[in-house]
């Protein structure tokens, strides 16, 4: 062989380039930025002000024309928990039906003096309504409480939707960050045929491997601590447990869904088939897995397979940890089922994984 | 002089119903230092034989030596010393030229500097372009750049003028041409006969995933008899459709045959040939519609051996692996 031309030079180590690289592509792309970081802000944005906890008040009560009307209208309109309007019969009637209404006063059937009252007993609020109404009424018309009692208001941080949500949202990411960031990824590159230019070169693939998970983690931090302090800044929403627990989980949840994303990107040979495959492990995380409402809001007979996927054990524990500060010791089984899932994963994957 | 490449009775079958017999026992023995042409159709079997050598796929049977290395030994050693360009790969679109060139050049030990190569394929003005902004013979030049950067002692090139326009196709060329000049060993696939009368000393001309024909593009074109072609039409109908052994006999004809309506004759003497052949049209009084002397070339070899015309071959569907 001739000596050749050409100078030699200290190169990069491989694992350093291909993480050089995978941040430069993603940094160029702006729509994978936009997904990746903006997008969870909105949500938390969109769903923390939607759903923001208001006092309970603001009944609507509808008083049918009479000669009681005008008193009724005058005490709950007092009270200032009502919004009270005075209509006909048939007009009371038809607010009652279209659920413009949520109570109906009128005159009592029986007595004079009294009142009947017109709820629906299969809504909370209109239940509500007529129990505040009735004790309202009934003090006004002198009623005496048998017992003294004071009332305190309990709104803490930690008990609010958004407090509820931000575990869910980090939860998404993770999940997301796996799936697309890893799996979607590497089929793309299979697709392109540099998995392939690759396996031909010297690079060992577990260095390829560890630098497509690696380069996903460092994608992953700056999403985590953007939606922490994005929701602190907006909303006060603080993790009652450490940081430090919470930043455990997240590094748990990547490892957990980097081997799944590998998983599914093992065989597949289409983008077709990798999003189909992808849509049908996402989708019922999404739904069942306590993103936006708590699993238990399912069947009973389901539970058990809801808590069994792969997002729920991880949103359940950063749940735990976020608002309720429990230990990382107690959430023990829901770490093992992390563990596992990532683990299995992880192993099925490389036993599968095609290079060409 | 060494072996830079061997295989014997390779063969390759993919599993399907019906099995493709991709590969049906190939050997090849290419010495270090020569330039080497596997040509054939589009569905020859040359992309699987290429890509067996280059260890990117498993034969069915059969034994491949690279440098003297066998694959499943010193699969990392062969690696550091071979060069690669598959027949269509897209680097990352939002790399620039110099990223990607740093890129593949950071996973071998020793190779040459990102910056020289890029600019011995004649990129270094496009050195920071994103991918994507280059043309398509600015990409298949990346891609040999690439296949340089180990500084490897045997380069495996996959069809890498398919597609290209005549002058990004002698740029590769001139690429090639000097990493030959060197002393390197280069195998590449293609089906320009062109290309491999241009680069290769010698060849293979591959069909159904056999050899039918190797040696020097000259020693090929010799097997013909003749070195030069007369290729010629004609008005008259009467005597398009005469029969080949109606030419056959005229001086220093070899072989002839019809290709459309145009009949090609192989000739060894074509001074000898014109005057007895204008001769015989004018007695029957055929008008010549069109006439024409040339070089013998690979492609007149390949009709030969295989009675099918190369390029215009587009039975390309097993080119395409097909997966398991």
């Amino acid at each position: 062989m001739n000596e050749l031309p050409g100078s030699y030079e200290r190169r990069q180590h491989p694992f350093v380039s291909l993480i050089a690289a995978r941040v430069r592509e993603f940094i160029r792309e702006p729509a994978a930025i936009f997904w990746v970081y903006v997008f969870p802000l909105i949500m938390v944005l969109a769903l923390g002000l939607a759903f923001r906890d208001k006092p309970v008040g603001g009944f609507t009560v509808v008083v049918q024309a009479g000669a009681i009307a005008e008193h009724v209208r005058q005490v709950l309109t007092d009270d200032g928990r009502f919004r009270v309007s005075v209509c006909d019969e048939a007009e009371s009637r038809r607010r009652m039906r279209t659920g413009r209404a949520e109570l109906l006063i009128a005159p009592g059937a029986d007595s004079p003096a009294g009142y009947d009252y017109y709820f629906d007993p299969t809504q909370a609020n209109s239940v509500l309504a007529r129990q505040l109404a009735d004790a309202v009424l009934q003090r006004a018309a002198d009623r005496r409480d048998a017992v003294t009692v004071r009332d305190h208001a309990a709104t803490e941080p930690g008990g609010r939707y958004v407090d509820f949500l931000v575990p869910g949202l980090l939860g998404m990411g993770l999940l997301g960050g796996g799936l697309w960031g890893v799996g979607f990824a590497i089929v793309d590159l299979r697709l392109r045929k540099l998995l392939k230019r690759y396996l031909a070169t010297p690079m060992k693939r577990s260095q390829f491997l560890l630098a497509t998970m690696t380069s996903r983690l460092l994608f992953t931090i700056p999403e985590v601590l953007l939606v922490l302090l994005f929701s602190h800044w907006l909303f006060g929403v603080t993790s009652q447990g450490s940081y430090w627990a919470v930043g455990f989980l997240i590094l748990l949840g990547t490892f957990e869904f980097c081997g799944i994303g590998l998983l599914v990107a093992s065989r597949a040979q289409t983008i077709e088939a990798v999003s189909g495959i992808m849509n049908a492990v996402m989708l019922p995380m999404w739904i069942g897995s306590g993103i936006f409402f708590s699993p238990e809001r399912f069947p009973e007979s389901v539970q058990p397979l809801l808590a069994f996927l792969p997002l729920t054990p991880l949103i359940h524990a950063l749940r735990s940890v976020m608002l309720e500060s429990t230990s990382l010791v107690s959430l023990a089984p829901q770490l093992a089922l992390i563990f596992a899932w990532g683990g299995i994963s992880f192993a099925l994957a490389l036993r599968w994984f095609r290079w060409n | 002089m060494s072996c830079a490449v061997h295989c014997s009775a390779l063969t390759k079958t993919y599993p399907g119903k019906p099995p493709v017999e991709a590969v049906r026992g190939i050997d090849l023995a290419i010495d270090e230092g020569e330039c080497f042409g596997v040509l054939g159709p589009n569905g020859a079997g040359k992309t699987t034989t290429i890509e067996i050598l280059e260890g990117l796929l498993e034969p069915s049977s059969g034994d491949v030596s690279v440098l003297g290395l066998n694959w499943r030994d010193h699969g990392a050693r062969i690696r550091q010393q071979i060069g690669i360009s598959l027949q269509e790969t897209r680097f990352s679109d939002k790399l620039t030229v110099a990223e990607t060139a740093r890129l593949f050049r950071s996973f071998y030990p020793r190779g040459l500097r990102p910056d020289e190569v890029v600019s011995r394929v004649g990129l270094e003005e496009k050195s920071n372009a994103w991918v994507k902004h280059l043309s398509g013979g600015q990409r298949q030049r990346l891609a040999i750049a690439v296949a340089l950067i180990g500084d490897p002692a045997l380069l495996f090139l996959d069809e890498p003028t398919t597609g290209l326009d005549p002058h990004s196709r002698r740029q590769l060329w001139e690429i090639i041409g000097q990493f030959r000049s060197q002393g390197r060993t280069t195998l590449l696939t293609t089906h320009y006969m062109e290309e491999a009368e241009r680069l290769c000393d010698r060849v293979a001309i591959v069909d159904h995933g056999r050899v039918i024909a190797s040696g020097t593009p000259r020693e090929l074109i010799a097997q013909l008899g003749g070195h030069h072609v007369v290729e010629f039409s004609l008005t008259a109908r009467e005597g398009a459709e005469q029969p080949p052994s109606f030419w056959i006999d005229l001086p220093t004809v070899v072989s002839c045959r019809h290709e459309g309506m145009a009949i090609h004759l192989t000739v060894t003497q074509p001074h000898r040939v014109l005057p007895a052949l204008v001769e015989r049209l004018e007695r029957r009084g055929w008008e010549l519609a069109s006439l024409v002397t040339r070089h013998a070339s690979l492609d007149d070899v390949f009709v030969t051996l295989t009675g099918r015309a190369l390029e215009s071959d587009v039975d390309s569907d097993d080119e395409e692996e097909p997966h398991e």
